[in-house]
């Protein structure tokens, strides 16, 4: 390994010579977000050339070992990594649940064929994947899934249906949670790969009250799916959903951190104005501003030492939740004064100096947040339970 | 550096941790509490923290100390206010010292001994009237022969009575709300003119209010430079708010985990009150903000050793949240205690006192918000 600080000033100079000025812009609008897949359309040169030299350093999946794609970083110098991302403001090259969900799962739980094979394709952004968890009887009580794969030798036939499955329409893979055994509930399920192309598979967008369908219902009628597209043994999936379900978490809690810059209420006081004392010209909002940065900013030093003991294997198995707890009602909470400082103006829907609507539609969407993933009162309970050890009632 | 203590940095911690829970236990306060006591905490436990080698993690190693940090400060603190032990620790051996480092060889021989064998104590006289407003002190302190004449009244003095000396902030220049013309003096608690009107607090510590009359100093009570105390003082408040910050984390945490113990003794309605999920939602919400808490505190702390640009705004966010998770939990820890929470018998609500006063010293979280807001330019 080299040293830390010639890693540094290399990561710097490499930064400086392949990330384009327009990949250190603030994230606008969706396509500004690279998630790749088989008919994924560049937004502009800028984001492919962003993505490609990525894609050829290693650096959509920085930690992940080089056979699979990764740059083989030690968790030091991935810290560095994203440290330096961040002083730039890079965006991410790549946004996949393949990177946050799938692909922690597999390298905890794939066969070395499983891995070289689906991690390589998520590390290039070849197959971008969706999350075939929660049906419409099972949302905060997942175990209780009906989806059925019938045993038929060299395969399973699937039948079932899910639902809220974000991006089901555009997702080129599934990994689908999947009762194989209707004897046992949690040591009957299975986690599944299948091609969101294969034949039985539907799906059907449903709009959100931000106005986007970013998530569907899922269908599946006799879906075939061969046997060696499982993750881990045949009815211990439910081992490998959780333990996904904590980086799920893990990632979802980074909205907590916004974009990386230290201060809402500096950004807040370029539109409110200031008084004669310099100060936001709007006292309430100043003092709400002033209590949410100081949130904010503690959350982030939360997130460096949960990130940092993580790697050295230090904290609580449970941490995520707590994590997606603190950092989705914190990002809620400031998408509710992006809202009040805006004012009128934020309530535009769809007019041009409004970029279409952004800030109303991203303070709804935040509100997912404490819903998708894991509701924060399911979190609550987990927290509870595992971390404080209180009795069940 | 990652976020977290490292080994050095976990061996003091046990160090602390059995040293305050064995000599100084929340019955150690009730003692010296009961017996109405004047100074309001042991001498002898404070020479105790000088063999344990605790009064020097921050006096440097030329001084005799062990030239540690503020992490490693507060990890003793952190203890400290786990057990709510009563000691001169904080503001003498963290913001007291923190000041002295700033002056010259004289003064540092003059009274590093003392602190390092726990026999010394300081008193620091920044505020004037209730709140905490440093940059509004208007004592004067105007010149006179070689010397300085002190004349003004100061307000929670920490152990001002009891104190060997007092760092003094008075203004030589400028006026009230200027950070110009400020100067930190070393005075004597028993000199002429210094006099110490002891008020017991909430929580039971000993705090004083002090008055100087034509109180004659040399120049070489000066600490740092003359008008340019803004210097040494912020320094010394940092350190004291970080560790104050630490102290806040050990309380909460402290009622914390007394509280979520409660909850599974407690039986009501023929069930551990422990598994009422409007209780359980309420204690996992609290041990969230307890832990971002002490992640920021912990920022902090780093940053002030590393020497980094970024220590001010950060001490000012750990203050902050530090008071409000803090506060949380003896809020939290009284209610879900029920009636016994409100008995003098049990201990939660000594936690509840201690909080209320390190919520005050050295700014509350109000006041630390709203230095937030001023470092952000809103
Ligand atoms: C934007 C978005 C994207 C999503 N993407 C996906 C996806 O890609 N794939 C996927 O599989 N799923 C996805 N989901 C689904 C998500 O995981 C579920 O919505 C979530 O688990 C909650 O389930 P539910 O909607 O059925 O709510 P319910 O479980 O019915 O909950 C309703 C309310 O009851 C509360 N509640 C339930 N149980 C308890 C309890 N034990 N104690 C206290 N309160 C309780 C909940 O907190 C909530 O407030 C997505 C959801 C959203 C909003």
């Amino acid at each position: 390994m080299i040293d830390l600080e010639t890693f540094r000033a290399e990561t710097r100079e490499w930064l400086e010579a392949n990330c384009p000025p327009e990949m250190r812009e603030p994230v606008r609008d969706e396509r500004d977000v690279c998630w790749g897949g088989r008919d994924w359309t560049f937004k502009n040169d800028a984001q492919k050339a962003w993505f490609d030299a990525c894609v050829a350093k290693g650096y959509t999946v920085p930690e992940w070992p080089k056979d699979y794609g990764g740059a083989g970083l030690s968790p030091e110098e991935g810290k560095i990594l994203r440290q330096e991302m961040g002083r730039i403001k890079a965006r991410p090259p790549l946004s996949s649940f393949g990177i946050w969900m799938l692909g922690p799962a597999l390298l905890q739980f794939g066969t070395e064929e499983q891995k070289l094979h689906y991690l390589n394709d998520i590390a290039q952004g070849k197959i971008r994947w969706c999350q075939g968890y929660s049906e419409p009887g099972s949302g905060s009580d997942l175990v209780s899934l009906q989806t059925y794969g019938e045993d038929k030798g060299d395969h399973w036939v699937v039948n079932g249906q899910k639902v809220w499955t974000s991006y089901a329409d555009k997702a080129d893979w599934i990994f689908c949670l999947v009762r194989t055994d209707k004897t046992n509930k949690y040591q009957g399920i299975s986690f599944l790969l299948f091609d969101m192309a294969s034949e039985g598979v539907s799906t059907k967008p449903i709009l959100l009250i931000s106005g986007n369908s970013p998530f569907c219902e899922t269908f599946f009628d006799n879906v075939k799916v061969p046997k060696d597209q499982i993750v881990g043994e045949l009815n211990r999936g439910w081992d490998v959903a959780k333990y996904l379900l904590g980086h799920e978490r893990e990632m979802i809690s980074g909205g907590g951190l916004g974009d990386g810059s230290l201060s809402l209420g500096s950004k807040m006081v370029t539109g409110l104005g200031k008084d004669a004392m310099g100060r936001m010209d709007e006292p309430m909002l100043r003092a709400q501003a002033a209590e949410f940065d100081v949130d904010a900013i503690a959350f982030k030093a939360m997130s460096e030492r949960f990130v940092d003991e993580m790697k050295a294997k230090k904290n609580h198995p449970a941490t995520p939740n707590m994590m997606k707890y603190a950092g989705t009602e914190l990002n809620k909470r400031r998408h509710e004064l992006v809202m009040a400082a805006g004012g009128s103006e934020a309530l535009e829907w769809e007019s041009e100096e409004s970029g279409g609507g952004a800030k109303a539609r991203t303070w709804l969407r935040t509100k997912a947040n404490s819903i998708e993933g894991g509701t924060s009162e399911v979190m609550l309970n987990v927290i509870s339970k595992r971390i404080l050890e209180l009795p069940d009632s | 550096m990652p976020l977290f203590l490292n080994d050095d940095q976990s061996m003091l911690q046990d160090t602390a941790r059995d040293f305050m829970a064995g000599e100084a236990p929340v019955a150690h306060l009730r003692e010296f509490r009961d017996k109405n006591c004047k100074d309001g905490f042991s001498h002898d436990l404070w020479k105790q923290f000088g063999e344990m080698g605790f009064t020097g993690i921050l006096v440097g190693e030329e001084d005799g100390g062990l030239g540690l940090g503020h992490v490693e400060a507060g990890i003793v603190l952190e203890e400290i206010g786990r057990n709510l032990t009563p000691s001169p620790f904080l503001t003498t051996s963290v913001a007291g010292v923190e000041a002295l480092k700033a002056a010259g060889e004289d003064m540092r021989q003059r009274w590093f001994p003392g602190i390092l064998s726990g026999e010394t104590v300081l008193g620091l006289a920044i505020d004037e009237g209730a709140k905490h407003r440093p940059e509004n002190i208007a004592m004067k302190a105007e010149r006179s022969g070689n010397g300085f004449k002190l004349n003004g009244k100061k307000d929670f003095v920490v152990q001002g009575a009891s104190a060997d000396m007092l760092i003094v902030a008075a203004r030589t220049g400028g006026s009230a709300g200027e950070t110009e013309g400020l100067t930190l003096f070393a005075v004597e608690r028993e000199a002429a003119g210094v006099s110490a009107d002891a008020v017991r607090l909430v929580d039971s510590a000993m705090a004083a209010h002090v008055a100087f009359d034509n109180v004659e100093v040399t120049a070489d009570a000066v600490i740092g430079e003359v008008d340019q105390g803004w210097d040494v003082l912020t320094r010394m408040l940092r350190a004291g708010r970080t560790g104050a910050a630490s102290e806040m984390v050990g309380v909460g945490t402290g009622a914390m985990d007394m509280t979520v113990n409660y909850l599974k003794e407690r039986k009501q309605f023929g069930t551990l009150i422990g598994a009422f999920q409007a209780l359980q939602h309420r204690a996992a919400h609290l041990y969230s903000e307890m832990e971002i808490a002490r992640s920021v505190v912990l920022k902090a702390q780093q940053l002030l050793d590393e020497g980094n640009d970024g220590a001010e705004l950060m001490v000012s966010v750990a203050k902050a949240k530090a008071g409000r998770a803090a506060n949380l939990a003896v809020r939290e820890g009284v209610q879900m205690h029920g009636g016994i929470g409100m008995t003098d018998e049990y201990d939660i609500g000594l936690y509840m006192k201690r909080d209320r006063a390190l919520a005050e010293f050295m700014g509350d979280a109000n006041f630390h918000a709203n230095l937030v807001a001023e470092m952000n330019g809103y």
